[in-house]
């Protein structure tokens, strides 16, 4: 095979979750009332970014084939302690900024130390611990309040000359720090080996525990990067049980859709940005339409089922029933 | 050396209790001490009203539990729970304004969309071949859409039937809830289908290795459907029963049970895993959690230490015996 054919094989989840939040978001600007205009971008690359976030945080899990069910609460955490830390001189908000990060890599770390030292299985323990840290939102802000420095929020989620989002720079400074150094070391490879087989991975001496930990601490920062957002958006902190719960169901769809597999070792988190993305841009459609509201979250309940089913076209490829059973 | 000793010890132990699974043997010692801790407090908590009373709100989670724990033990896990739950009690609630009809099929009908929800969940898990985690979450996700479409939003009006009270809150005999009658029915029918039918043993195969049990002529697709559907519907009337003890149902009833549900199959020494567990387990899963919330509750703590307390006393438990062995 040649190379480039080679290339775009290993990225054709990418390349397709690529195209479908293109034609969906021409769909969408062309129908938008105020048109292709830099406030349109903004607003949904604001929305979208959010989602980017705390999908790339499930993509780093996801790939040594685990699953982080407490994505959407380490959010909802680091929202409330943003609500409090983020104020003051810039020196205060600076620090406020490091401790949120902080807490969000505890976070993580916490669910990797559980689900590979004490070996408990990645979907109840992250249950668990997505509850505890639910809980301590809670405590934080028992009632939705709290404020953040109002500068650093409007340069943050603003226009950069007036035509580029400023949240699409900073997830590009986010990957380019994150994602791209970690998925080109020993560790990346080894989170990714540790996905792909775990038994041969382990018989070829490649590091898989110390990936599979690295993976879910920077989880735990990604979505505390999230929070940040989050809490640069609204202005507030709110603990609410039910955008917890929808944002970690968002962002395993927005994987999904971005060429992820959920059995471990394929995709990147590039895909599930564009497949974030997408997946809010198919929410919005809604709106420029003009349907009721109400019919939000069964419009959004559906293309995600479509989404997850078509991975079942893998089945007409199989040729020995005993592959059903992986 | 310590192992004969150990045998030496335990032969000597009557038969039940040799038998016993060490995680159940957990569980229950959890629960005396629970009792033991709760009594301190107040000495109310060994009284047999306050334990009748918690019986009765564990057979809610009993039989919802039920359902999640068939599902366990294929290797599988249903995340559907929370909008089986409200549709469940939705459904019921809405079709008992239709008439005497309704009245009369409201309970059915309830049971009947979760065993729909549930349907689909097997559909996709057994032969579409979708992992179960995901093709759950997203029927989760159009149950709830459909329920705030059919609503509009708001919790709706219309309330549960007499049947639905009788069932939750009434007494058939004398001192004992009829949920807590129910939740015994629903337990021994599942015990007698896990041990001793064709169909239960398939179940267990299907959890340890599901390559092998269809190898062995199982047909294994079909059994899961089932399981799945079953679940559902369990799922929906443990949501019919909760709107009958309210006497109507509401928009987000069904997310206080996802994970208490889950924890107490686990809890009770199921493997999530699949393929291991036993009902009575189960069942010493779901009174612990149950205990658990309410002594949490009577001490008054604030929701957000409630939630803390759970999720550090499942992870902590999970450690003790809940661990999958090392890899070598």
């Amino acid at each position: 095979m040649k190379d480039w054919r080679y290339l775009l094989a290993e990225q054709r989840g990418t390349l397709l979750a690529l195209g479908i939040f293109i034609v969906m978001f021409i769909i969408y600007t062309t129908n938008h009332p105020a048109g292709f205009t830099a406030n349109v971008v903004q607003t949904a690359a604001n929305k979208g970014v959010l989602l980017a976030f705390v999908a790339m945080a499930q993509t780093l899990v996801v790939i040594t084939a685990g699953i982080d069910l407490s994505v959407g609460m380490i959010l909802l955490l680091t929202n409330c302690l943003a609500s409090w830390l983020v104020v003051g001189t810039p020196l205060e908000t600076t620090l406020g900024v490091i401790a949120v990060l902080a807490a969000g890599l505890v976070c993580g770390a916490i669910n990797g130390a559980i689900v590979i030292y004490g070996r408990l299985q990645p979907i109840v323990a992250t249950i668990a611990t997505g509850a505890v840290y639910y809980g301590i939102g809670l405590l934080l802000r028992p009632f939705p309040g709290g404020s953040v420095n109002e500068d650093l929020a409007d340069a943050l989620t603003g226009k950069l000359f007036d035509v580029i989002p400023t949240s699409l720079v900073a997830l590009l400074v986010v990957v380019l720090v994150v994602w791209v150094p970690f998925s080109r070391s020993e560790f990346g490879r080894a989170a990714y080996a540790a996905g792909s087989s775990e038994t041969a991975a382990y018989m070829s001496g490649v590091p898989i525990r110390r990936g599979k930990f690295i993976a879910y601490a920077l989880a735990g920062v990604l979505a505390s990067v999230g929070g940040l957002f989050l809490t640069f958006f609204t202005y507030t902190g709110e603990a609410a049980y039910a955008s917890g719960n929808s944002y970690t169901l968002f962002s395993i769809a927005a994987v999904v859709l971005g060429g992820v597999s959920l059995f471990g070792g394929k995709g990147s988190a590039i895909g599930a940005i564009f497949g974030a993305l997408a997946f809010r841009t198919i929410g919005d459609l809604l709106f420029v339409f003009d349907f009721d509201p109400l019919w939000q979250p069964l419009f959004q309940g559906v293309i995600l089922l479509i989404a997850v089913s078509l991975g079942a076209f893998a089945l007409f490829r199989v040729r020995n029933r005993l592959e059903w059973f992986l | 050396m310590s192992e004969t000793t150990l045998g030496g010890i335990a032969g000597r132990m009557p038969k039940f209790i040799r038998r016993a699974d060490p995680a159940v043997l957990t569980a229950f010692a959890c629960i005396v001490i629970l009792l033991l801790l709760g009594s301190l407090y107040s000495r109310s908590f060994l009284s047999p009203e306050y334990l009748l009373q918690q019986l009765k709100v564990a057979s809610f989670l009993g039989v919802i539990a039920t359902g999640m724990m068939l599902v366990i033990l294929l290797g599988q896990i249903d995340l559907s729970v929370p909008w089986s739950v409200a549709a469940g009690a939705m459904m019921a609630c809405a079709a008992a304004a239709y008439g005497p009809v309704g009245i009369a099929l409201a309970i059915p009908f309830g049971v009947l969309c979760g065993v729909a929800i549930g349907i689909v969940n097997g559909i996709g898990v057994a032969y579409l071949r979708i992992p179960s985690m995901i093709i759950t979450l997203a029927t989760n996700a159009v149950a709830q859409g459909l329920m705030v479409v059919y609503t509009g939003g708001f919790s709706p009006q219309d309330s549960a039937t007499a049947a639905m009270r009788y069932l939750a809150t009434g007494f058939t005999i004398p001192g004992v809830p009829n949920a807590v009658i129910i939740w015994a029915l629903i337990g021994a029918a599942m015990v007698f289908v896990l041990t001793r039918t064709s169909f239960g043993r398939a179940v267990y195969g299907i959890g340890n290795r599901e390559r092998a049990a269809y190898l062995s002529g199982i047909d294994t697709r079909r059994i899961v459907m089932i399981a799945f559907a079953v679940s559902g519907g369990l799922s929906a009337f443990g949501g019919v029963l909760l709107a009958g003890y309210a006497s109507k149902a509401a928009q987000s009833m069904g997310d206080a049970y996802l994970l208490p549900s889950i924890a107490a199959v686990v809890l009770g020494g199921t493997s999530i895993l699949g393929g291991r567990g036993s009902y009575l387990g189960t069942v010493a899963g779901v009174i612990l959690i149950t205990l658990l919330q309410s002594i949490l509750s009577v001490m008054q703590m604030p929701e957000a230490g409630r939630q803390i307390i759970y999720g550090v006393v499942i992870v902590a438990m999970l450690l003790l015996y809940g661990r999958a062995p090392a890899s070598r």
